[in-house]
């Protein structure tokens, strides 16, 4: 089954959201969609959600033969399945080009920056060694299945413990859990994957791109980074041309949002030792609220609403606005990356600022407005050496398709046909 | 008759359910004989001669005289005759265009069936593009069919459309409630902020407000409002007005 197509209109409004540095969900440009990690019942498991991408981690162990080039070292395997669960575009039992890609990403990533010890996992040099595979599972996909991929990876892996082992002589002996208490893999370090999406050849860019935004991006820049700010793969794909500054400031921004990830699996991977320790109840069975089918799911989603206030009086403010300082889309010189450096988002700041500025206005045509209303009741006309101007909008939408819209334009016109002084 | 029927009207329903039709025992003589009817709506299916099925979930509805329906939170879209639905141009192909509703099967919509077209005066479609059109044919066995006019040759609203707003999804049981005649999610949204909508059957919701920041609230309140109840979504649009969120 084929995918949902993006339409023009979609394609045209999220460029122009972009472009004045809005999302569809109500995020800043550098926000992170929310993060949920949750555990299944076994060690190894883990879920990751990311907004409404939703990914399955399950870490298993297996003792096999080593690689003849490489006899005292465990082996590591990664695999990425797109089930059509997660997205009708995801064909079953078919490698695509993204499942490829995440794949190999994944590899790079995990494996290539050598985080875990794979030394440890030899358990008779040249004969037995610990084959760790990761499965990951695409059960939702909302965009950015790289971040999640990779977050649910890690922790699975932090997560798992595999069997104890004991030798003597040449017998090998796997013992049980409930024998001898079962061994964590050593990791040094966990690197996370960062997804920049770039817009209009990297004028604009945003952290954690919904599947919306990656449809219309130009390209994307994949940082997996580590807490000690250790980068330990980077790729750019989708053919565009990056400027040093930018991947700079990219790789800035990676480092702090690898650092509030890493605190947050830690912080995961801690409360599931403690429900375990006590003994109580745990494991994703249990993560899961009950949810009834005539239950009223309260997820909201959550919007935007910075300029909301202003929204009655904006069809008449219209007329008047000055026009809005755009700040800079351009990438400002080198050192400037501000959130790396623990300064805040100089868009957001912009943006408040705007705010102000319209609100200050807003009072001020309030203000008129009274003053207006309260020249309305006489009946005496206003000397002409006042410049009058009269601002009608016209609904525009009488003609349009919608049925619905009538109403709402008509009252829009209600609003907008009050007579306004201009000075 | 079916008295079962109308005790559980507004209580929740699954599918599997069953209802008989009772038989008075006794047959009056001096009255003349009163059938009694029942209209089945979407989520209720006859089953064998006195016996009703459901075969959705929800809520059931019920509507004087004697309709009864299922109300349901689905989302998936099965094409229905006559049902108005914002579609997506995927395909120009010869004479029709192949337009993406959201069902099973994508449906084909003449270029001829346009206000004003002719052979010679083709509408100016181009793939990617939202029509508003209206299914002529849907049912299980052929390809729906879809026009851009009604019955007198009229656009009458449908068409092409779309610049400058934002499609979203939403679930059918939302756009039923905002089609509704005196809606109230729609009365409580033209409180908040002037909007122009465009509502398909098909769970796609187009909206345009005066700014993309709007419009983007005007889709973000749509869409989280589809799983509240009436009180929820009257505090979250008093909270939007106050510009709290």
């Amino acid at each position: 089954m084929k995918d949902t197509p993006l339409s023009n209109c979609e394609r045209d409004f999220l460029l122009k959201a972009i472009e004045e540095k809005k999302r569809l969900d109500g995020r800043q440009t550098y926000d992170y969609r929310k993060m949920k990690i949750t555990f299944g019942t076994d060690y190894g498991c883990c879920f990751v959600d990311l907004g409404r991408t939703r990914v399955m981690a399950q870490v298993s162990g297996e003792l096999v033969a080593p690689k003849e080039n490489r006899p005292n070292e465990g082996i590591m395997f990664f695999n990425i399945e797109l089930s059509p669960m997660a997205s009708p575009a995801f064909e079953q039992g078919r490698q695509s080009e993204l499942s490829v890609k995440l794949n190999r990403q994944l590899e790079r990533c995990l494996r290539n920056s050598k985080c875990i010890d794979t030394e440890s996992l030899c358990v008779v040099s040249g004969v037995k060694v610990w084959q760790i595979r990761v499965d990951v599972h695409m059960l939702n996909h909302d965009g950015n299945l790289m971040d999640a991929a990779s977050i649910a990876a890690i922790t699975a892996l932090c997560h798992f413990k595999r069997p104890d082992v004991g030798i003597q002589g040449d017998e090998v002996t796997v013992y049980s859990p409930e024998e001898r208490d079962p061994i964590p893999l050593s990791i040094y370090h966990m690197p996370i994957s960062v997804s920049f999406s770039f817009f209009q050849q990297g004028t604009y860019l945003l952290v954690d791109p919904c599947e919306r935004e990656e449809r219309v991006m130009d390209g994307l820049l994949m940082i997996a980074m580590n807490k000690h700010r250790e980068i330990c793969s980077i790729q750019s794909s989708g053919g565009i041309m990056l400027l040093k500054e930018q991947v700079m400031r990219c790789s800035k921004i990676a480092s702090v949002k690898v650092s509030e990830i890493t605190e947050l699996i830690s912080k995961a991977l801690e409360n599931d030792k403690r429900a375990r320790k006590a003994g109580g109840r745990c494991g994703f069975a249990e993560s899961m609220p009950q949810e009834r089918i005539t239950a009223l799911k309260t997820d909201e989603t959550s919007v935007e609403m910075t300029d909301a206030s202003e929204t009655a009086n904006d069809i008449v403010q219209k007329a008047e606005v000055p026009l809005q300082t755009v700040p800079s889309p351009v990438v400002p010189a080198p050192g400037v990356g501000q959130v790396g450096e623990g300064l805040q988002n100089t868009w957001g700041l912009e943006e408040e600022e705007d705010g102000d500025e319209e609100e200050e206005e807003q009072q001020m045509e309030e203000e008129q407005d009274e003053k207006e209303d309260s020249r309305e009741g006489d009946v005496v006309e206003i000397s002409d050496s006042e410049e009058e101007e009269v601002v009608i909008l016209h609904p525009e939408t009488q003609d349009k398709t919608s049925k619905k819209a009538a109403s709402s334009s008509n009252q829009k016109g209600a609003e907008t046909s009050k007579q306004r002084k201009k000075n | 008759m079916f008295s079962g029927l109308r005790e559980k009207v507004g209580q929740v329903l699954v599918p599997g359910d069953e209802f008989c039709l009772e038989i008075p025992e006794t047959l009056s003589l001096s009255e003349p004989m009163k059938p009694e009817k029942v209209l089945l709506g979407p989520g209720l299916k006859r089953k064998g001669d006195r016996k009703l099925l459901v075969v959705k979930s929800g809520v059931l509805r019920h509507k004087q005289p004697h309709v009864f329906w299922v109300e349901n939170q689905q989302r998936r879209y099965v094409p229905a005759r006559g049902e108005t639905v914002i579609g997506i141009i995927t395909v120009k192909s010869g004479d029709v265009f192949k337009v993406d509703v959201g069902g099973s099967e994508q449906a084909s919509l003449s270029y001829l069936a346009f206000e004003g077209a002719t052979k010679r005066n083709r509408p100016n479609v181009q793939v990617g593009d939202l029509v508003f059109a209206q299914f002529s044919v849907a049912n299980q066995h052929m390809e729906p069919e879809l026009v851009c006019v009604d019955s007198a040759g009229r656009a009458n609203g449908m068409g092409v459309f779309g610049a400058g707003g934002l499609l979203f999804s939403v679930s059918l049981g939302l756009i039923r409630r905002l089609l509704r005649p005196r809606s109230d999610v729609l009365s409580d949204l033209q409180k908040l902020l002037p909007c122009e909508l465009v509502v398909g059957m098909n769970g796609r919701l187009w909206a345009r407000a005066s700014s993309v920041q709007q419009t983007l609230v005007v889709s973000n309140l749509l869409q989280s409002c589809d799983t509240m109840s009436p009180p929820q979504r009257q505090q979250l649009f008093r909270r939007a007005a106050q510009g709290a969120l």
